[in-house]
């Protein structure tokens, strides 16, 4: 308060016009007290820990020598030696390196379909007035306000011949309405004047929605098709319930058997030394992290670069729809 | 589709000013859109399978289905199934549990990512904001068998934090299999893995906030709290409706992987769940029709639930989930 003085008050709007450029606190507000500014400055650098911490832990120990594992009296937290002896262990064929190809290619696969499909289907309703438009979107949104229960689905799936299938993994959960109501406030909000142009000079809907629309939504369909593929690499449920043999198995499924209920991976070379109290081989546990660390790599390494598009893709469209 | 169109071929009209004008709108729209409709049909047709058909599949609830003879042959049963769930104690034990779940994440989880999106939303340095940002998102993207592994490992019997205690000697604890710590344990699993983006929708409400308000506050002298109090928080009440309605409707849904993982580790009379309990009863159990009576149940008192909220929301003059 003591800072605002009549002299300076027009300042604020000068400056907020350049807040993007450099941000400044405005000159009415108070600068905080060295506690405050310490205490969030604490507080930040908690969270940030809490959420980075049991990474570093799972990368470092799935990189660590056994002696380093030995050392350390279980999972490391400072490194000491690296080795990739764990990754290669499992990637050169096997049931982690099978489990990878298929998580690799459900995703692949899923996610191309999904995010077609969702293209199509939310540039059909995008302009409002279509011959049935408002049953096909409230067929769509219908589906947000209830499930059809797993039983049902179940046996629906097993009815269709779908068990012990990868088309279980990929048909049943194909079209996501949110992201299909996200794409479709998005292509509602493009200029439809630059749409009835294209169509004025020839172009088919599909040539408008590939060549007009698609070009300016890069944005968007980043994001969605990082939720599908997101949903795809990390389907655990649809695997446990559809799938019957270990060999069709993807990545989530052989995380939980082999690393979270401790079972041995089949053809895997166990260590030898063990720890104390702790129980465990331990180069079993570099093994086990290294699982560990490929179920969340793809994920991490995806993500920085659609990051920047989920609050312009995402809220924008989401709030809107 | 009202396919009634293919009666009258469109080139009988064609050219035919008058006629043109006469037909009627759907199928002169029909002829223009069609294109448009043709692009709608794979997702429709995922839906309408995928999602409306097993939504009729529920009538095997009031059936003795047996995977043998089939949805249509199965001898039809009544309400038997549903007089059954009425008395069984584990049902009961079940909506027990989800409902207590839900109850604790409301009072435990639900503050968080607003306190998060104000601590992100006052920071000054937008490099710092946006480091806070990407790495409080980064869990939602991991699956739940993945943050549960991490969680083993970091507190678990021969995790980190025991191995730690052991190396100085004090008792360890295992936290991931005592059915006493399991609502404590969910939660923070949660907490952990989306607090950060649930805050993504109050930081969006923060940024909408018209920053002279905060200025006109300030000259009349309200100090930091009475902006925070006066400014800031009353921009966040419709998201903050929004989101309560939208969790009391998913009161019997607690999400089903976090507890169908974890129900080995930590025993039933703590981890059983409606969901995890149709899916026993079901699947590994193959009574079918009883099972599909309980999420029968379930979806028609969680559909209920969100109607409910919404209309609650409407009388208080929220916007809530639709608008009418």
């Amino acid at each position: 308060m003591t800072t605002t003085t009549p002299g300076t008050t027009p300042r604020p709007t000068v400056r907020s016009a350049r807040a993007s450029a450099k941000p400044t606190r405005p000159v009415w507000e108070e600068p905080p007290s060295a506690l405050g500014s310490a205490a969030k400055a604490v507080l930040v650098a908690v969270i940030l820990l809490v959420v980075l911490f049991p990474l570093w832990v799972v990368v470092l120990t799935s990189l660590s020598t056994q002696q380093a594992i030995t050392a350390a009296g279980g999972l490391v937290v400072v490194p000491d030696g690296i080795t990739f002896a764990a990754y290669q262990e499992l990637l050169t064929g096997g049931v982690v390196t099978r489990a990878v190809l298929v998580s690799v290619g459900i995703t692949v696969v899923g996610t191309a379909f999904s995010t077609g499909i969702s293209l199509l289907a939310a540039y059909g309703l995008s302009r409002p007035g279509t011959f049935a438009h408002r049953p096909l979107l409230f067929l769509v949104l219908l589906t947000f306000l209830f499930g059809p229960g797993l039983i049902p689905t179940y046996l629906l799936v097993q009815s269709l011949g779908m068990l012990d299938s990868y088309s279980a993994l990929i048909l049943p959960g194909a079209v996501s309405a949110f992201n299909l109501v996200v794409l479709r406030s998005f292509f509602m909000n493009l200029p439809g004047e630059l749409i009835d142009s294209a169509r004025i000079d020839g172009a088919s809907e599909f040539g408008v929605l590939t060549r007009i629309v698609l070009p300016l939504s890069k944005g968007v369909t980043a994001v969605v098709s990082l939720f599908y593929a997101v949903g795809y690499w990390n389907a655990f449920f649809n695997a446990f319930l559809y799938l019957n043999s270990t060999e069709k198995w993807p990545l989530q499924l052989v995380l939980r058997t082999f690393v979270l209920q401790g079972q041995p991976i089949p053809g895997v070379t166990q260590g030898a030394e063990t720890v104390g109290a702790g129980g465990g081989l331990v180069a079993t546990l570099a093994i086990k992290m290294a699982v560990v660390v490929l179920a969340l790599v793809p994920v991490a390494v995806v993500y920085p670069f659609v990051q920047k598009h989920f609050t312009k893709g995402v809220i924008v469209g989401a709030v809107k729809g | 589709m009202p396919g009634a169109d293919l009666t009258t071929p469109p080139e009988a009209r064609r050219g035919e000013h008058t006629a043109a004008r006469r037909a009627p709108a759907w199928s002169r729209k029909l002829r223009r859109d069609w294109p448009m409709l043709l692009m709608v049909m794979p997702a429709a047709l995922v839906l309408v399978v995928f999602h409306y058909v097993p939504l009729l599949g529920n009538v095997v609830a009031f059936q003795d289905y047996s995977p043998y003879t089939g949805v249509m042959a199965s001898t039809w049963t009544g309400l038997v199934n549903f007089e059954r769930i009425a008395t069984d104690p584990n049902f009961w034990a079940a909506a027990g549990n989800t409902l207590m779940i839900t109850a604790f994440q409301l009072v435990f989880y639900f503050p968080i990512p607003i306190g998060l999106a104000l601590l992100v939303h006052s920071l000054l340095s937008p490099r710092l904001r946006l480091l806070v940002q990407s790495v409080v998102y980064l869990p939602h993207f991991f699956s739940w068998v993945l943050v549960i592994t991490l969680f083993q490992q970091m507190l678990g019997g021969a995790g980190l934090l025991n191995s730690f205690l052991r190396s100085t000697g004090a008792s360890t604890f295992d936290v991931m299999t005592d059915p006493d710590l399991f609502l404590g344990l969910v939660t923070a699993q949660a907490v952990w893995k989306d607090a950060g983006w649930g805050a993504i929708v109050f930081l969006a409400a923060l940024a909408t906030v018209d920053a002279s308000l905060y200025e006109a506050a300030a000259v009349d002298g309200a100090g930091r709290w009475r902006r925070l109090w006066h400014v800031t928080l009353p921009a966040l009440v419709p998201v903050v409706v929004l989101l309560l309605i939208l969790r009391l409707g998913e009161a019997l849904t607690v999400g089903f992987e976090q507890f169908l993982l974890q129900r080995e580790a930590v025993g039933r009379e703590a981890a059983e769940v409606l969901d995890t309990y149709v899916y026993f009863t079901g699947v590994v159990n193959s009574d079918f029709s009883y099972a599909a009576a309980a999420g029968l149940v379930k979806g028609v008192v969680g559909l209920a639930l969100v109607l409910a909220a919404n209309k609650v929301a409407h009388l208080a003059g929220e916007q809530g989930v639709y608008s009418r």
